[in-house]
């Protein structure tokens, strides 16, 4: 039994470990956006995320200024900060300092800071960790003092500079705002048509059901493609055009099979004996849908509205099409793929936080409502009907 | 007007107008059109009773119908026009891209995608759900690989872009690769390879999709069975290979071809990453390509994506009509 029960123990470590591997794989791409956007664009390109809690050594360069110059036992010196008052003062945060400094480009770190070098002509340069520096010359420097390199060892730091620009400056927060005016009604409209339609579907007699049925089902894999050009051409000619109502009627339309299909799967399996002493109690269909069957499918709806508020609200290709491409009518989507990953490819900081900004709300709504998403996956997918 | 103001007008008149449309046109129906009364009372109600269901259904079945049915006979139609829509080309637009050799690359790309992306994303989702089902924390384990679901396709490409980017200091790859004394590429620009580096981001987000669903198919399993085979000294590996594997066959295929469906929809990925270049071009990127610029064109090749899905929605429907039977 010992040997069976080692065993066992060996196979839930293994089981441990590579869950624990499976969850590293998938979180680590979204955890690098997230710290990433915190950080400015330097930082990013110094140093990757993963070492965004340490320090950053970063080489510098400045030129001494000549006109503090003093005569000190027949020797010409410059003394200053290189830190605080330098050209690159503006760039270096509180609790930088000095690892290391150089008199050539080639190698910005030759020296350790506070070592002495020596010049050349008698000259001298040092450069301390504070940033204080003295350099000595035989001959006057004449307005013009010594390059200096040196590398800078910056303390870890976080920014909200990032949200700020990619929301008020780069438009995002308008893309956002557009993002949730497409999402609201796009995500509610359909649910009280469908929910009509799938009660009918579940609950009345009539010919032709089988029928309606299948071709739900069909339409339920009908590629969105298909219908961008014929539809949009449609809006232009009944005077919507690319507009917000145009998208909201286009993803109401194409959001109906899933609503539909959910809704009636979950439907039919309500108790049938409440439905039908209703009806004996003489109430009509009206009332039982509104009374009786719209309250006790609360989880399909959800399950659906959560779905549609997704897919609304991560969607592309629709609103590429539908909506004008002008900038007060750009949701996130489309303003990320088509202006920032354009014009501002290169830059990481406003990328990350863009992105992260589209994708916090579907987060939270995900996290928070989780249940109904598996709930409405699985009537969709396992029962089948 | 505010576009905010404007919605929300919207869904004050969507939803007060379909709450009006029904009642009132339950009301039309019951005492105006066959009203329980007069001759034959009897025969009204019946009459009203036939017509309610289509009341209830014509909202629906309207907007169904123009906004999914039409636009597969009106693509189609469309597709027969020249570049304006005015001059009438018969298979013109089928012919051209068949000489297309970026429209072939794209065919090929895609059926690449459709090989590979369903295949995985099930593969590590069935893992997935067989492990988390083990373990103490596998909700939050699920959760976690859940969570890119809820990623747009834009969003998850550039999370992706991060990864793949060239720099050491940005892109993880490339950080291995240095760390390994390796010189660093830009993945998404190797030829062939990089439609397989655009593949993982979809697989990154659909294997949450498939380990919820074939996890409850996995829980679903009748204990008998397992049980059965325990006494008859199968291992582990035998249990989950030749017992459950087997019993959760159908629920393996329907997330198999709805990853498929999804496939052969997705053009965000590649239009976020590439662009369609170095030759990740697929069906629905190469018709973004032509969108607005030749309609003609561009139906043409949504009406080739519409005849690779149709299978899939014939064993659908098929599929359907038999479980409601």
């Amino acid at each position: 039994m010992a040997a069976i029960a080692g065993q066992k123990s060996r196979l839930t470590w293994a089981v441990q470990l590579s869950v624990v591997f499976m969850v590293v794989l998938w979180l680590v791409p979204t955890v690098g956006l997230l710290v990433s956007s915190f950080r400015t664009t330097d930082q990013i390109s110094q140093s990757g995320w993963w070492d965004a809690a340490f320090s950053v050594e970063k080489a510098f360069r400045d030129r001494i200024p000549a006109d503090g110059e003093k005569q000190v036992d027949g020797l010409y010196v410059l003394e200053g900060d290189l830190l605080n008052s330098g050209q690159n003062a503006n760039d270096l945060k509180a609790g930088t300092t000095i690892t290391a400094f150089g008199t050539s480009g080639i190698k910005p770190g030759a020296y350790k800071a506070g070592e002495t070098v020596d010049t050349g002509d008698g000259g001298t340069l040092s450069v301390a960790k504070d940033g204080t520096y003295k350099a000595t010359s035989k001959t006057s420097f004449d307005g013009s003092g010594p390059r200096v390199y040196f590398v800078a060892e910056m303390p870890p730091a976080f920014t909200l500079a990032n949200y700020r620009n990619v929301l008020f400056s780069d438009g995002m927060g308008q893309a956002f705002m557009n993002t949730l005016t497409v999402t609201i009604p796009a995500t509610i409209i359909p649910i009280l048509v469908a929910a009509f339609a799938a009660y009918a579907l579940a609950w009345m007699e009539f010919p032709g059901r089988g029928l309606l049925i299948a071709a739900v089902v069909g339409l339920l894999v009908v590629p969105l493609q298909l219908a961008l050009v014929p539809l949009l051409r449609l809006h232009q000619e009944i005077g919507i055009g690319q507009s917000f109502l145009g998208i909201w009627l286009a993803h109401t339309g194409f959001g109906l099979p899933l609503a539909i299909y959910l809704l009636r799967n979950y439907m039919v399996g309500l108790p049938r004996d409440i439905i039908e002493s209703a009806k004996v109690d003489g109430a009509t269909d009206f009332q039982i849908f509104m009374k009786i069957v719209l309250p006790l499918s609360f989880p399909a709806l959800a399950s659906f509205a959560i779905f549609q508020f997704l897919w609304v609200w991560n969607d592309l290709l629709v609103a590429k099409v539908f909506l004008p491409a002008n900038d007060a009518s750009k949701v996130m989507t489309v303003k990320i793929a088509d202006d920032l990953l354009g014009s501002r490819g290169g830059d990481w900081g406003i990328l990350a936080s863009a992105a992260f900004i589209s994708i916090a709300v579907p987060l939270l709504v995900f996290f928070a409502m989780q249940k109904y998403l598996v709930r409405g996956l699985l009537a969709g997918s396992v029962k089948g009907g | 007007m505010s576009p905010i103001l404007q919605g929300l007008i919207t869904i004050a008149l969507g939803v007060g107008g379909c709450v009006a449309y029904f009642y009132a046109a339950n009301i039309v129906l019951d005492k105006v059109i066959f009203p329980p009364s007069g001759k034959d009372p009897g025969r009204n109600i019946n009459r009203a009773n036939m017509v309610r269901p289509w009341l209830f259904l014509f909202p629906a079945i309207f907007a169904l119908g123009l906004y999914l049915a039409y636009p597969v006979v009106g693509s189609f139609w469309r597709s027969l026009f020249n570049r304006d829509g005015g001059t009438f080309v018969g298979l013109g637009n089928y012919e051209r891209l068949a000489m297309d050799p970026s429209f072939r690359q794209a065919v090929f790309n895609n059926f690449l995608w459709v090989l590979v992306v369903p295949a995985l994303a099930t593969f590590l989702g069935l893992l997935a759900a067989q492990l988390t089902d083990r373990i103490k924390w596998g909700n939050i384990a699920k959760s976690l690989i859940f969570m890119p679901m809820a990623i747009s396709f834009v969003g998850a490409s550039l999370i992706w872009k991060f990864v793949y980017a060239v720099n050491p200091d940005i892109g993880m790859i490339n950080a291995i690769r240095v760390a390994f004394h390796m010189q660093p590429l830009d993945p998404l620009q190797v030829p062939f390879w990089n439609n397989f580096f655009l593949m993982v981001i979809l697989i990154w987000i659909q294997t949450g999709f498939a380990m919820v669903i074939l996890s409850a198919a996995l829980r679903g399993i009748p204990e008998e069975t397992i049980e059965a085979a325990v006494l008859d000294g199968a291992n582990p590996f035998q249990l989950f290979f030749k017992i459950k594997v087997p019993q959760i066959m159908p629920t393996i295929v329907v997330v198999w071809t709805t990853i498929t469906i999804l496939v052969l929809k997705v053009f965000d990925i590649v239009y976020a990453t590439t662009g369609g270049n170095f030759g990740t071009q697929i069906l629905p990127s190469y018709m973004m390509q032509y969108m607005f610029r030749d309609d003609g064109r561009a139906t043409a090749v949504a009406f080739v994506i519409m005849i690779i899905v149709l299978p899939v929605m014939i064993w659908n429907i098929i599929q359907a009509r038999r479980e409601t039977r």
